[in-house]
């Protein structure tokens, strides 16, 4: 039997995911409700989070945290976080958009997830919080690392640095269907120039594991460097470096393989997809 | 065990239902409210013709929780026409030829009209992109496309 519960605080609903292996954090229910409709959840407890700081944005400074349960809906509402419309704009169409949140995106299966690509560019951190302990930070490429483990765990927010200039970012989603469909692959870069040069790039890849993952070879291959044809170009040629994409219906892994370097020569040389 | 009581406002009308805890809004508008126009398609979010408005804004019913309703306007594509009267959506849907089979006019429906009560002049881009969550095997989308951009701007668009 599947029951629900609602949890008016964080700590609550941390505390009962600790204690209780069968219960299930909901947030949008874009992932869970499905597994329910499929009948794959039968047994356990939906766990809702009513708490108002589940949903809070502090985006007006420097530093920016989104509760877990901020929507996409909610991201492409708030002017000041322009800079990550496009990621936000990825997922789905407007339904999923007022359902699906920031903290169920970081546990979606490849090829989903394309808002965490865009997170893992911007080098954010995953508030955990574990029992009735105060939350702690972890770096998302750990958490990504260790999720299939952390279901007794809430993640309670993402907070990550603004770009010091937002043309810097960029984020690009290559789907066959337009103008929606599944991931062939998505890409984030967070570019930032220091004299006209490349300075501490973070590149990282969606669909192309089974997480999404840094692209190391691409940020070697910029760093220090102008954003020039040569550049591109040894950036294209490490663009493959850790990728073990998949074989599923949207893509082969061959075509994956084959098409990553021209989608990402294309992010950094400003041109269209 | 036990149901739980749940009240919301469906068209404009107050409702109330008796649901199981893990229950869809879209199990309780076609079981218990006997509201049929939200259908079952995928139940994964694919398809969109379980949309329905929630606090005016497009949500899939297969992927909501009934108690997550509690207190919320839900709005079907049953309570656009008033009476014999047709939204101008529907009006334009029956006049482009935007339904053959139906099953997905609904969810349609309820997407085009959350996008002309936000934008009621939207570009053709902006219709395509307001339907991209719903799914038609039928038409090839044009006719509803069309029909969509037909209606925009046609009086009597914010009345139901």
């Amino acid at each position: 039997m599947l029951d629900v519960r609602s949890c008016a605080t964080l700590s609550e609903a941390a505390g009962v995911l600790s204690g209780d292996r069968q219960a299930v954090l909901i947030g949008g229910g874009t992932l869970v409700m499905r597994d329910v409709n499929e009948g794959r959840l039968t047994e356990g407890t939906l766990l809702r989070v009513t708490d108002p700081a589940f949903r809070r944005i502090e985006a007006g400074g420097g530093r920016i945290e989104l509760g877990a349960g901020v929507t996409m809906g909610m991201i492409l509402a708030s002017r000041e976080l322009a800079f990550l419309h496009p990621a936000a704009r990825a997922i789905g169409g407007p339904a999923v958009r007022n359902m699906a949140s920031v903290g169920g995106n970081l546990f979606a299966a490849s090829p989903y997830g394309d808002f965490t690509v865009a997170l893992l560019a911007l080098d954010a951190q995953v508030v955990v919080q574990a029992g009735f302990g105060s939350g702690r930070a972890t770096p998302l490429e750990e958490f990504l690392a260790a999720r299939e483990r952390s279901g007794s765990a809430l993640v309670t927010s993402v907070q990550f640095s603004r770009p010091a200039n937002p043309g810097d970012f960029h984020f690009r989603k290559i789907s066959r269907v337009k103008p929606k469909g599944i991931s062939v692959m998505s890409i984030a870069a967070h570019l930032p120039l220091a004299g006209g040069r490349v300075s501490q790039a973070r590149v990282a890849y969606g669909a192309m594991a089974p997480m999404p993952i840094r692209a190391r070879g691409v940020e070697r291959a910029l760093e220090g460097k102008s954003l020039d044809a040569a550049a591109i170009a040894a950036a294209k040629a490490g663009a493959l470096e850790g990728c073990r994409p998949a074989t599923d219906a949207i893509a082969s892994e061959w075509y994956r393989r084959e098409v990553l370097p021209v989608h990402l020569g294309r992010l950094l040389a400003g041109e269209p997809r | 065990m036990a149901k739980i009581p749940v009240q919301f406002r469906l068209n404009g009308t107050d409702r109330a239902a008796f649901v199981n805890a893990p229950e869809t809004l879209l199990n309780t508008l076609r079981r218990s409210l006997g509201d049929f126009a939200p259908k079952y398609g995928c139940g994964q979010g694919a398809c969109g013709v379980c949309t329905v408005l929630i606090d005016g804004e497009p949500h899939l019913s297969c992927l909501t929780l009934s108690i997550a309703c509690e207190g919320r306007q839900v709005e079907t594509a049953s309570g656009m026409a008033d009476g014999p009267d047709l939204h101008p959506l529907q009006a334009q849907f029956m006049e482009h030829f935007a339904a053959q089979c139906g099953f997905c006019t609904p969810g349609m429906l309820t997407s085009a009209r959350a996008l002309l009560d936000k934008n009621p002049n939207p570009t053709r881009d902006e219709v395509i992109e307001a339907i991209s969550g719903n799914i038609c095997r039928c038409t090839g989308y044009e006719p509803i496309v069309t029909a969509i951009l037909a209606a925009a701007g046609s009086p009597g668009l914010r009345r139901a």
